[in-house]
């Protein structure tokens, strides 16, 4: 380890989908609490805290439930994205040497129902919102036709996704959908956005997740099992990428903005897709995993079908993608969302997945989440626990 | 010629027989924008002119809004009186694709890459209109 290196030393989730009585502030702070316990640690320890939360009030009123300690505690916005770009300022003032432990948490409780927008809070006119144009579930559904189209994929690997999330989802505990489901069953849900049927998408929903980071040097004081940040980077869009809320689209496509954050993490870390073990891919509905997948570089454009097929995403697979269930067994809290995933990949990482664990020990881990209006952040990890 | 309840009377030029999309262009690099836009987010320039998007094309990519939205689609219906409209990405002889609502919703007289050409129609119950793309008719 490096004297700049940043070690996750805590993980901590309150359970996601529905929690009646319990704000998302609430869920926030016991996040909080779950991942300092894990760690050792008590708040008036932490130097640093960013936070998010789109529906649930001010990240950092956290600080009227676990104390008021001065902390350096701000605020982030970046939709999906909230806590992979929390997480990233947090490791990054850390190796700036703004503080030795730092907090990322991320809690939300968003109603029933798709989300609904305002057009002037995203730069668009008002008649695309009155029109019935500004849905997310219409850009992932006009996104993943058109993917499908070029690529020669069939429909049924978008069932195909969903069925592992259920089937991984029913592994887990703390998951929201504990139900494995039938390929039937979702291949004949009701269509919502054709071809993006009722059981392909997640749903907003309510829970926390929260990560407590340190200099790595100092990480075995805290945690036996900590896990290195190999990477962590975000980057947004460019001119004439394929994004939610797009009146148009230029006649020059651009890559994603996953493609520039996914390369450039692997660059930071000096590994390739082929190291990775175990992986979290943004699974808002099963097309955008599907594209997420050659995104990312674990496969080509159009080798989904066959990877989804065989069985090499499954859990006991080479490429075991959203082993806790993803988005789709847990819902999206959106500011949690991103950190459930680093949760999951540690928790794998530790080897403490129970039913769920990802065999032959795996060492090295991704996730991705990506997030209106075109943000897109990225880690690799490392299990360094003996 | 003024049209009556057109929503977005900005983005639609009368000047013929039937009506024309309207955007912007960057008068440094070229790039089309719809609707209009103030700066090119591609060479960063802040100098655009009007231009014209215009009004045929070809579906690019196309789904079906089967559920009532929520606020702020002020379609006006209920769940119950609520009929689904097809949604698309027409790619215009530009390159630029244009997001609209089309005229048909039934999935089996969609596909990619059909002619398509622009025209204006109700939606909701409220007698408000837009833009949308329908099916070009049959030589």
């Amino acid at each position: 380890m490096s004297t700049d290196d940043v070690a996750i030393i805590g993980i901590g989730l309150h359970p996601f989908g529905r929690t009646d009585g319990v704000s998302g502030r609430a869920q926030g702070a016991a996040a909080v609490r779950a991942a300092l316990a894990d760690a050792g640690l008590r708040w008036d320890q932490v130097g640093i805290a960013y936070g998010g939360s789109q529906d649930a009030g001010n990240a950092d009123a956290l600080c009227n439930d676990l104390g008021l300690t001065g902390v350096p505690f701000v605020n982030v916005a970046n939709g999906c994205a909230t806590g992979g770009s929390a997480l990233a300022s947090v490791i990054a003032a850390i190796r700036s040497g703004v503080a030795e432990i730092g907090v990322a948490v991320g809690f939300d409780k968003h109603p029933r129902g798709a989300f609904n927008p305002r057009p002037r809070d995203w730069g668009l006119e008002d008649w695309y919102g009155l029109t019935g144009l500004m849905l997310t579930t219409q850009f992932f559904a006009l996104k993943i036709r058109r993917y499908l189209h070029e690529h020669g994929i069939g429909e049924d690997a978008l069932v195909r996704v969903a069925q592992r999330a259920y089937a991984n989802g029913a592994l887990n505990p703390l998951a929201w959908r504990r139900s494995a489901m039938a390929y039937e069953t979702i291949a004949q849900s009701t269509p919502l956005n054709p071809p993006l049927r009722q059981f392909m998408f997640c749903s907003p929903a309510e829970g926390g997740a929260a990560i407590v980071l340190c200099r790595a040097s100092l990480a075995r004081r805290f945690q036996a099992k900590p896990v290195l940040v190999r990477a962590a980077v975000v980057r947004t869009r460019r001119h004439g990428s394929f994004e939610v809320f797009s009146p148009s689209l230029a006649a020059q496509a651009a890559p994603a903005p996953t493609v520039e954050a996914s390369r450039a993490a692997f660059e930071a870390a000096a590994v390739g897709p082929g190291d990775i073990h175990v992986l979290q891919l943004q699974d808002t509905d099963s097309g955008s995993e599907i594209i997420h997948m050659a995104e990312n570089g674990f496969c080509e454009h159009g080798e989904q079908d066959r990877l989804l097929r065989d069985g090499s995403t499954l859990i006991g697979g080479r490429l075991p993608i959203n082993t806790d269930g993803g988005c789709i067994a847990n819902g999206e809290p959106v500011g949690a969302s991103g950190l459930r995933q680093v949760v999951e990949v540690c928790t794998q990482l530790r080897g403490q997945a129970g039913a769920r664990q990802v065999p032959g020990r795996p060492r090295l881990g991704y996730t991705h989440v990506y997030g209106a209006p075109g943000v897109s952040a990225v880690t690799i990890l490392e299990g360094v626990g003996a | 010629m003024n049209e009556p309840n057109i929503v977005c009377p900005h983005v639609v030029l009368h000047d013929g027989e039937r009506p024309k999309l309207m955007g912007s262009r960057c008068a440094d690099c070229r790039e089309l924008y719809f609707p209009p836009a103030a700066n090119c987010t591609r060479c960063l320039s802040r100098t655009l002119q009007p231009a014209e998007i215009g009004d045929r094309g070809t579906l690019w990519s196309w789904t079906v809004q089967a559920f009532l939205p929520k606020a702020p689609y002020d379609g006006g219906e209920t769940p119950e009186t609520f009929t689904p409209y097809g949604v698309g990405y027409v790619e215009m002889p530009s390159g630029i694709k244009v997001e609209a609502r089309l005229s048909v919703a039934d999935e089996a007289s969609l596909r990619i890459g059909m002619p398509m050409r622009l025209a204006l129609a109700t939606y909701g119950v409220g007698g408000r209109r837009t833009f949308v793309f329908e099916p070009e008719p049959e030589a």
